[in-house]
């Protein structure tokens, strides 16, 4: 374990941990009012690391779903995660032992994956410890004090704190995007085809989940057909 | 809802996100060297991230008039390149303000 690394990892996950605390505890007052003992919220969210698919799992678990319409929903609505990780085993150091790297996987979240990726360098197994616990704390903890303090926040302020991830995304995606016209043309393409996907008569029909990934496939695909990029470029 | 109930879907949701997070960790070990599918991997982040975003970010608080201001407040933050703590605050401030204000 490489401390130097770990702090930085631990550093550039505070502002996931602030982010994860509101959206957690949202999900702690949820599972709470749907009749969900508070130990058991805590612990969904320290197993899963998943918001959706938390939100999506209590909303059966309360309508009584059997098992395989809780696998199958979890699966469409984190079906993401197979390419961030994908996406992450390039990135990380090619000599990580196996069990680091399946210590990993626990954590590769949509935020986690969106700053590891901007790591301008190889991520070391110490990085990704600490930008994987300090997130994890946060929504682990949010969980428990949204649970336990359900009528306390207040509505207008738990709301704005809503927009905080996507704030996030926002600032991984709008400083590439204003240097690299590939970029901005990949950004422009796919929020183009997730408005049509949420706002068409047919297209409306697929499920989130689903939609998130053939539009990242298609514009992926698109894109890297359109610009492909050379060696060097890709090793950053 | 029992408890046993609880913990069974608790542990069927665990397992089925961390099967799909696992996989290609534990398969793709060797660096890829096709040129289309590191061009590929290199666009996912932010087709997958801006596909996220847009449109859910204008449900994503109390009200659409507080989103999109918040929306364009984190836009001009990250156009200014900004941090990602002082975007996602940012954002998060101006809702709060138009909230107060009643919109």
């Amino acid at each position: 374990m490489k401390k130097s690394e770990f702090l930085q990892g631990i550093r550039h996950g505070i502002p996931i941990c602030l982010g994860y605390f509101s959206v957690s505890a949202a999900f702690g007052i949820t599972a709470v009012r749907s009749g969900l003992p508070l130990w058991t919220a805590v612990l969904i969210s320290l197993t899963n690391v998943t918001s959706a698919g938390q939100f999506a799992g209590v909303n059966l678990m309360v309508a009584g779903g059997s098992m395989i319409e809780i696998a199958m929903t979890t699966l469409i609505i984190n079906i993401r995660y197979f390419l961030m990780s994908l996406s992450v085993s390039q990135k990380v150091e090619s000599k990580m032992s196996m069990k680091k790297r399946l210590g990993i996987a626990y954590g590769i979240t949509d935020e986690i994956f969106a700053v590891s990726m901007q790591q301008p360098r190889k991520l070391t197994a110490s990085y990704m410890a600490g930008l994987i616990l300090t997130p994890v704390v946060g929504w682990t903890l949010g969980t428990f004090v949204g649970g336990a303090a359900t009528q306390l926040m207040p509505q207008k302020l738990s709301s704005a704190m809503g927009i905080a991830l996507y704030g996030m995304f926002i600032a991984i995606i709008i400083p590439p995007a204003r240097e690299q016209k590939n970029v901005l043309f990949t950004v422009i393409l796919a929020i183009a085809a997730s408005v049509a996907f949420s706002s068409l008569p047919v297209l409306k029909l697929l499920s989130g989940g689903w939609a998130i990934i053939l539009i990242t496939i298609l514009v992926s695909g698109i894109a890297a057909w359109l610009f492909p990029r050379n060696e060097e470029e890709n090793a950053g | 809802m029992s408890t046993k109930y609880i913990i069974a879907s608790m542990f069927v949701m665990a397992l089925t996100t961390y099967v799909i997070r696992m996989l290609p960790m534990a398969i793709f070990r060797k660096k890829i060297n096709d040129k289309r599918v590191q061009s590929f991997l290199y666009y996912v982040p932010y087709a997958v991230l801006s596909a996220m975003t847009f449109p859910a970010i204008f449900s994503s608080t109390g009200s659409e008039v507080s989103a999109v201001v918040g929306c364009v407040v984190a836009i001009v933050l990250a156009y200014m390149k900004r941090g990602l703590l002082t975007v996602a605050v940012g954002a998060a401030v101006a809702v709060f303000l138009v909230q107060m204000i009643g919109f």
